[in-house]
């Protein structure tokens, strides 16, 4: 973006102002569609098996064809609706637990070793009790999905509540604050950076929840078309739901940084 | 009767580490008058920001009694008002909410009221445009401004300040000195100044109480006889000049003792 990177030839007044504002968009872009290409050249040699890798077409074509003739969209929404309820529960009792543990040195005293005892043991390592104790529906998905996304939203949430500037809570004191103003006011606007980028790693943490927990059993779900297609050596289906997964992760955490970005206005800039 | 007395006030403070008591005030008295300004100096840890804390109701004490108008403080009230040595401003909140904060908190004015009197103490404070605007975007003693304008909104009957332009720069500090002077002209609330700085304390107040350390005792009480408006020039006048060597000499004699 420097002046002195800018070849003479970008100069002329209009090229310039599109290339500058888009830069970054425009040379990722450029970046991404030379490899699909390439890519595509290569599956179109002919000198690699369907049976185990494939092509941007063969994955096109496939999307096409589950979207019109598939359950791709019935997939799509049950992926969707475990995603958002779990992780939606993660967030609203990670931030209400946090907020309590981080605050209350008593509470935070009797969590802090069984939280310390979940939060290392690896979450895939729970996904056969999730599944006897509920099934293989779409509550088992939902739990695996909230337990995935649970611990960064509270381990982020007591660390925002735990750096609360105590200068203001010495203010806040001293103008008569309840404890209920106490925690509107100071405790829960100073953790907001911290507990959105708890929802940032949650996010992504829920998604691969989703994806796991699909493979484990059920008949439903992007996870397991992926899982059935590896199974079935349907190569286009896998790369299909891959492709999928990865779009929802980009467009997903983007949202999630923007909302972090939205609510973080008031910091000095760096 | 006093606005603030302060009788034979006792703090200890409890070492966990050795399992003893350090005694942080030791029989303090002080009475100041309605719509007085009283100034307290002291070396670093002689227990004047405690006595302030304890006037404010934001700590506990041990023998002796704190009273505003005749009634023990037991805890915050919203007959008081701290302007802190750190702006403590919240970053999230605009200029304009900081200085409606103390108000919000204390309850005690309808919306209409509050958004008037922000509006009033902003243009007190010299801030008008500044409204909008996050505190991350203001200078140090723009931001003390804040700080002030935010008690006195509070409609305070004691303004306890604690070394409130400490963190200034010198040049700052005297023109917010100056700034203070005109308010307090203007409001005329009761205050109790905590500072380190000796000249600060006898061009603002009206009595300036000198502190010892270890135990915090009030040493001697000096009557400041210039009259009011006082110029920033009264600093180099040499009647100022003689008081400020008086308290300095005190100052210092506790030091040595407190240095033996």
């Amino acid at each position: 973006m420097s002046p002195a990177t800018e070849s003479p030839e970008l100069l002329v007044r209009p090229r310039r102002s599109l290339y500058q504002k888009h830069e970054r968009l425009i040379v990722g872009g450029v970046a991404v569609a030379a490899v699909i290409g390439a890519w595509q050249a290569f599956w179109s040699s002919g000198r690699i098996s369907p049976l185990f890798f494939t092509g941007p077409s063969a994955v096109a074509t496939r999307f096409v064809e589950e979207w019109t003739h598939g359950k791709l969209k019935s997939d799509l929404a049950y992926s969707g609706a475990n995603f958002a309820i779990g992780v939606s529960l993660a967030i609203a009792a990670g931030v209400v637990l946090g907020i309590i543990i981080g605050w209350y040195r008593r509470v935070s005293m009797v969590c802090e070793p069984f939280l310390s005892a979940l939060y290392a043991t690896p979450r895939v390592a729970l996904i056969p009790l999730i599944l006897i104790w509920f099934g293989i529906g779409m509550w088992s998905k939902v739990f695996i999905v909230f337990i995935n996304a649970f611990f960064p939203v509270l381990i982020n949430t007591i660390g925002g509540v735990k750096a609360v500037d105590a200068d203001l809570v010495r203010a806040a004191r001293a103008y008569c604050a309840s404890d209920w103003q106490l925690f509107t006011t100071v405790v829960v606007p100073g953790a907001v950076p911290f507990i959105l980028t708890g929802v940032r790693q949650a996010v992504a943490l829920g998604l691969i929840g989703v994806v796991v927990g699909e493979m484990f059993g059920g008949s439903e779900g992007i996870g397991y078309m992926v899982n059935y297609g590896g199974q079935t050596f349907q190569t286009d289906t896998v790369f299909l739901g891959v492709a999928i997964i990865a779009c929802a992760g980009i467009v997903l955490t983007s949202l999630a940084e923007q909302l972090e970005r939205r609510f973080s206005r008031w910091r000095p800039e760096r | 009767m006093p606005k603030l007395a302060v009788e034979h006030l006792t703090k200890r403070y409890h070492v966990e580490r050795d399992e003893r008591h350090v005694l942080a005030l030791s029989d303090v008295s002080l009475a100041v008058a309605d719509g007085e300004f009283m100034a307290i100096v002291g070396p670093s840890g002689c227990g004047k920001t405690t006595l302030l804390n304890i006037a404010a109701g934001l700590l506990p004490y041990d023998e002796g009694r704190v009273a505003i108008d005749g009634r023990q403080v037991t805890g915050p009230g919203v007959d008081r008002a701290v302007v802190f040595q750190h702006a403590s401003l919240l970053p999230w909140r605009t200029i304009a909410g900081n200085i409606r904060y103390g108000m919000e908190l204390q309850k005690r004015f309808e919306a209409k009221v509050m958004a008037e009197r922000t509006d009033r103490f902003v243009r007190m404070v010299g801030l008008q445009g500044f409204e909008r605007h996050y505190p991350s975007e203001l200078s140090g003693g723009m931001q003390q401004r804040v700080n002030l304008a935010r008690a006195l909104a509070a409609d305070p009957a004691v303004l306890l300040m604690d070394e409130p332009f400490a963190a200034l720069d010198a040049q700052t500090r005297e023109l917010m000195q100056a700034e203070l002077l005109k308010i307090w002209s203007q409001a005329r609330k009761t205050v109790l100044f905590i500072t380190h700085q000796i000249d600060e304390a006898v061009y603002l107040a009206d009595r300036v109480a000198v502190m010892s350390a270890r135990p915090g005792r009030i040493k001697e009480v000096f009557p400041i006889p210039f009259e009011r408006p006082r110029p920033l020039r009264l600093k180099r006048d040499p009647r100022f000049l003689d008081i400020e060597d008086a308290v300095w000499r005190l100052v210092e004699e506790q030091d040595d003792v407190a240095g033996n």
